[in-house]
């Protein structure tokens, strides 16, 4: 137990991973109901084709809920970008870089006229963004005349594509090969450095098995998701949008946890007078924290065009609810104040999994509906009842330390165990 | 308003023999740490108007909650006997079915609802759930005549001023069939008028039998209404003056409130005091609401170069406003006044700015506008000044972390590591907390607003000692606080406040409690203002 104190940072049990564990739970589940289909290789890449627009949407959201706010309007901002990007391609005869670029201005503005209204002139962001649900959802139709507009194949690669293949034939992906590779050196190199800044700053450094033994599981953890990706059938590697989601993943995972702006956001969120009295400007959080998110429903909208090779005029519906779900399965609060991007992340797999996993049951989509909204109502309230038996937030604990891991934050923690068992009742929160 | 002839309409009650309508016996009550009333008793008579007198935090308000139920039996010792009956009530639905109806100095009234709405809340006359809102528009009419309120029934709360709001208080009470009333502050805000038609009413329900008891910070209201006075200090009875009998005037009950000796609960210090460095002339600022309001009438202040400057003043008296709206104008609407730094004036528009200029605010409500509970000790000690460890908008962590750590042990913070969030701290140690966010931010003036509301007394000493240390760098400290022995214990020089103006401008050496009481209480200058 100790050694997992050390390994994983402050005051955890290994129960405080439940969200991780139910992860686990939820495939080993499916791999036995579906004769092992949930982890071939295609459904793998297909899950990924089929849901990134959502864990993408999540990113965003979850910094919305962290504000203290919500966004109603993303499956309808997603649509309007998708038929004026669909449009400039098909009539315009636009690239499809220009037309992407286009789709990111435009997302860019309607983001700032929502965070104007929230931020400036303080209309609450549910009306805000209802208001932006009915606005963009008409303007979708009527640039499209309620019909469906086709996009060209040259853009549809960033919804549908994959690495190109190159090099010898080794039966897998080498360019999923490749990535795999210099994301394990990177884990490596990332831990390395990081010992050897604090080893600098003369900060304590934890043993060197508890590095190797966290990088190793991180490795594991690549190794495998390169296997799956790159074994697919001939033609298939790791799809553009995973690659996209990932990158979006670091980025914002970064902003939310090391940058000034993101511990803002946090900051607004858990208590804005004492925020203010800080010296930190709610308006420009609210605002910046509104306008992103609807530059990422406009990626997500494009990637979801390339994905189904047309822009409709019921694209988007509900995915509102499919983000704000996402996230708070992740452990955010209603309040706002918490919640975390690797938290969204997991909990935005986690209703993906279901989703997929239960079709691949044979299961009726009517039926898929009713588990998935349990499995939300079920999450939350074990959240809710756990903090209310005076445990900190069990999802939203487990989330932090899930974060943690893979910094050299959780070190830091590290150095403190003994202090820690002077505090049982912090240690057992199971 | 004020020239309505009062008509309570009740049948006056014959007051021959005045017999005791409420005793409470040795009540004693315990927070966790700490002790709020210890062996506390209370008489009051039938149909007198009792006050109860004492210093901030005295007790007045723990004694009251008890009474009312608010407190239930059982969460304290001692017994409470109404009309000769020993009562345990569980809730203040308990008390009020008793006769026993509280009116907190925050109304408790609804300010979208119309004053008949409000009057039956809760009480609603009908059957089935259904009102009668016939009959009620009735009462309504009735109730608001004995409170002298000839305003029409259906009228939005909000649409009314604060004074008639009190009234309509009353008239609820009546509605109740009150037998004993209690008023927590009932003229905190109200002009002198309605202040004269309130107390006017509390005389006229006395002739109708109706016991008041009335907790004030206005003396001079106290001395004309009142029949008897019980002075709380520290949680315990002081004595009980009658007002006719005992000779009693202000001087009187200012010496009963603040009477203990001045303990040696301060570090030894020897102050090294500078240049003036800091000035503050003719700041006015208007209420955020009531735009009738002032709630800073011209101050004009300094501060030098490592000296305390202490504020006193009672609550409501504009000290926290005064603090907040130099501090980045965070409170109210700014009309007039300018802040001169190292002789120059300086733009201080928004808290930004303020803590550019260095500024720092210590709010005296630590939960809910000093610290983002949600957050770790580690976040916190930084969220004042993230640039100062940070590259490019990005945090350095681990300088943060060090950071952190060298404020843990300077002041020493009992946490176990600076990653626990300060929501689980003690009051004390989230103070701490507090102060490092704002000595990181390193400020030439710190503002103290409250710094030891809430702590106990080995924190007290602590911080007491970190705010010393702070002067003796050459910081400028402005202290507010309602403990005057705080204020005398620590303050080289000390400002009172009274309704928004600053009344005097006394050097430590020249003040006690009592000339700063006489100067808090009334705009009767206690000494020259400099």
């Amino acid at each position: 137990m100790n050694n997992l104190k050390l390994l994983f940072g402050k005051g955890n049990s290994i129960g405080q991973y439940g969200m991780i564990i139910a992860l686990v739970v939820i495939v080993a589940f499916f791999w036995f109901t579906t004769g092992g289909l949930i982890l071939e290789p295609t459904n793998v890449i297909n899950l990924f084709l089929q849901y990134s627009y959502i864990l993408i949407l999540a990113l965003g959201m979850v910094m919305v809920i962290i504000a203290g706010h919500i966004d109603l309007s993303v499956g309808s901002v997603a649509a309007f970008v998708g038929i004026i990007v669909a449009q400039s391609m098909s009539v315009w005869h636009w690239p499809a870089w220009a037309a992407i670029i286009l789709g990111l201005a435009v997302g860019a503005l309607v983001g700032a006229w929502q965070g104007f209204w929230v931020a400036f002139v303080r209309v609450p962001a549910f009306i805000v963004t209802l208001a932006g649900q009915l606005i963009f959802r008409g303007a979708n139709q009527i640039i499209g005349q309620s019909t469906s507009v086709p996009t060209p194949d040259s853009y549809n690669t960033i919804g549908a594509g994959y690495i190109p293949d190159f090099g010898p034939n080794t039966n897998y992906s080498n360019g999923t090969l490749l990535i795999g590779l210099v994301t394990i050196a990177a884990l490596i190199i990332i831990e390395a450095r990081g010992r050897a800044r604090r080893r600098k700053m003369q900060a304590e450094v934890p043993p060197l098995w508890v590095s190797i033994v966290r990088t190793g599981i991180l490795v594991a953890v690549t190794l495998v998701a390169t296997y799956l990706f790159g074994a697919g059938p001939v033609g298939t590697s790791i799809p553009i949008v995973a690659i996209i989601l990932g990158v979006l993943t670091i980025i914002y995972g970064f902003i939310t946890k090391n940058t000034i702006f993101g511990r803002q956001v946090y900051a607004v969120g858990g208590n804005a007078s004492a925020a203010v009295l800080s010296g930190v400007s709610a308006r420009k959080v609210n605002f910046f924290v509104m306008a992103n998110m609807s530059v990422l429903a406009a990626v997500a909208g494009m990637v979801f065009v390339g994905y189904s090779n047309a822009s409709g005029p019921a694209d988007g519906t509900g995915w509102e609810l499919d983000a704000i779900a996402a996230v708070f399965v992740g452990g955010a609060a209603v309040a706002g104040g918490i919640g975390t991007i690797s938290g969204s992340i997991i909990g935005g797999l986690v209703m993906a999994l279901l989703s997929n996993g239960l079709q691949l049951m044979g299961i009726e989509s009517n039926k898929v509906q009713i588990i998935r909204g349990l499995v939300l109502l079920v999450a939350v309230a074990f959240d809710v009842y756990s903090k209310s038996q005076g445990r900190p937030s069990l999802i939203g604990g487990m989330m932090r330390q899930f974060q943690r891991k893979d910094t050299e934050q959780n070190t830091v923690a590290a150095q403190q165990p003994q202090s820690i068992q002077d505090q049982p009742e912090k240690v057992n929160t199971q | 308003m004020a020239s309505t002839p009062i008509e309570t309409g009740l049948e006056t009650r014959s007051i021959t023999a005045p017999e005791t309508i409420l005793e409470m016996r040795s009540i004693t009550k315990e927070f966790p740490g700490v002790k709020a009333l210890s062996d506390v008793s209370l008489n009051v008579r039938a149909g007198e108007i009792h006050a109860i007198c004492g210093e901030n935090g005295a007790g007045k308000s723990t004694l009251m909650k008890v009474l009312s139920g608010v407190y239930p039996y059982g969460t304290y010792d001692g017994e409470i006997v109404f009309e000769g009956e020993e009562i345990r009530f569980k809730d203040i639905k308990q008390s009020e079915q008793a006769g026993i109806v509280i009116i907190h100095q925050e109304l408790a009234l609804i300010p979208e609802l119309s004053i008949t709405e409000n009057l039956f809340l809760g009480n609603e006359p009908g059957k089935f759930g259904v009102i009668d809102w016939t009959s009620a528009q009735l009462r309504a009419q009735d109730l608001l005549a004995r409170v002298g309120l000839s305003d029409d029934p259906d009228t939005q709360i909000k649409s009314i001023g604060v004074g008639k709001q009190q009234l309509v208080e009353i008239a609820k009470a009546l509605h109740k069939d009150v037998k004993l009333l209690i008023l927590d502050e009932p003229t905190a805000a109200l002009n002198e008028n309605d202040s004269q038609h309130l107390l006017d009413l509390i005389v006229g329900l006395k002739a109708k039998g109706i016991s008041s008891i009335i907790i004030s910070h206005k003396l001079n209201e106290i001395e004309q209404i009142a029949d008897e006075i019980t002075i709380i200090r520290d949680g315990k009875t002081i004595e009980t003056l009658n007002v006719k009998g005992d000779g009693v005037n202000e001087d009187r009950i200012i010496r009963g409130m603040v009477g203990r000796s001045l303990e040696s609960r301060f570090p030894d210090r020897t102050p090294k005091i500078g240049e003036t460095f800091f000035e503050v002339r003719d700041w006015t600022v208007q209420h955020p609401l009531d735009s009738s309001r002032l709630v800073c009438k011209g101050s004009n202040f300094h501060v030098k170069r490592g000296e305390i400057v202490g504020f006193a003043g009672l609550m409501g008296a504009g000290r926290t406003e005064l603090a907040m709206s130099i501090f980045g104008r965070s409170y109210g609407t700014w009309l007039g006044g300018e802040i001169i730094k190292d002789g120059r004036p300086i733009e201080v528009k928004n808290v930004q700015q303020a803590i550019e200029h260095g500024i720092g605010y210590v709010s005296e409500d630590r939960k809910a506008l000093g610290l983002n509970l949600l957050d770790t000790v580690k976040r916190s000690t930084v969220a004042a000044d993230l640039q100062k460890i940070s590259k490019g908008g990005v945090v350095d962590s681990l300088e943060e972390y060090n950071v952190a750590e060298k404020y843990r042990k300077l002041l020493r913070t009992k946490v176990p590591t600076v990653e626990e969030n300060v929501g689980k701290l003690s009051g004390g140690n989230q103070q701490k907390v507090v102060l490092s966010k704002w000595m990181f931010t390193d400020p030439d003036i710190l503002i103290l607003d409250e710094p030891t509301r809430g702590i106990d007394v080995g924190a007290k000493f602590e911080i007491y000692g970190i705010i010393q240390q702070l002067a003796a760098e050459g910081k400028g400290i402005i202290l507010i606080s309602s403990e005057l022995p705080e204020l005398l214990g620590l303050s080289d020089r000390i400002y009172t406040i009274f309704e928004g103006a600053i009344t005097a401008d006394l050097p430590a050496d020249q003040a006690d409690p009592e000339t700063l009481m006489r100067s808090m209480t009334s705009a009767r200058k206690g000494a020259t203002v400099s």
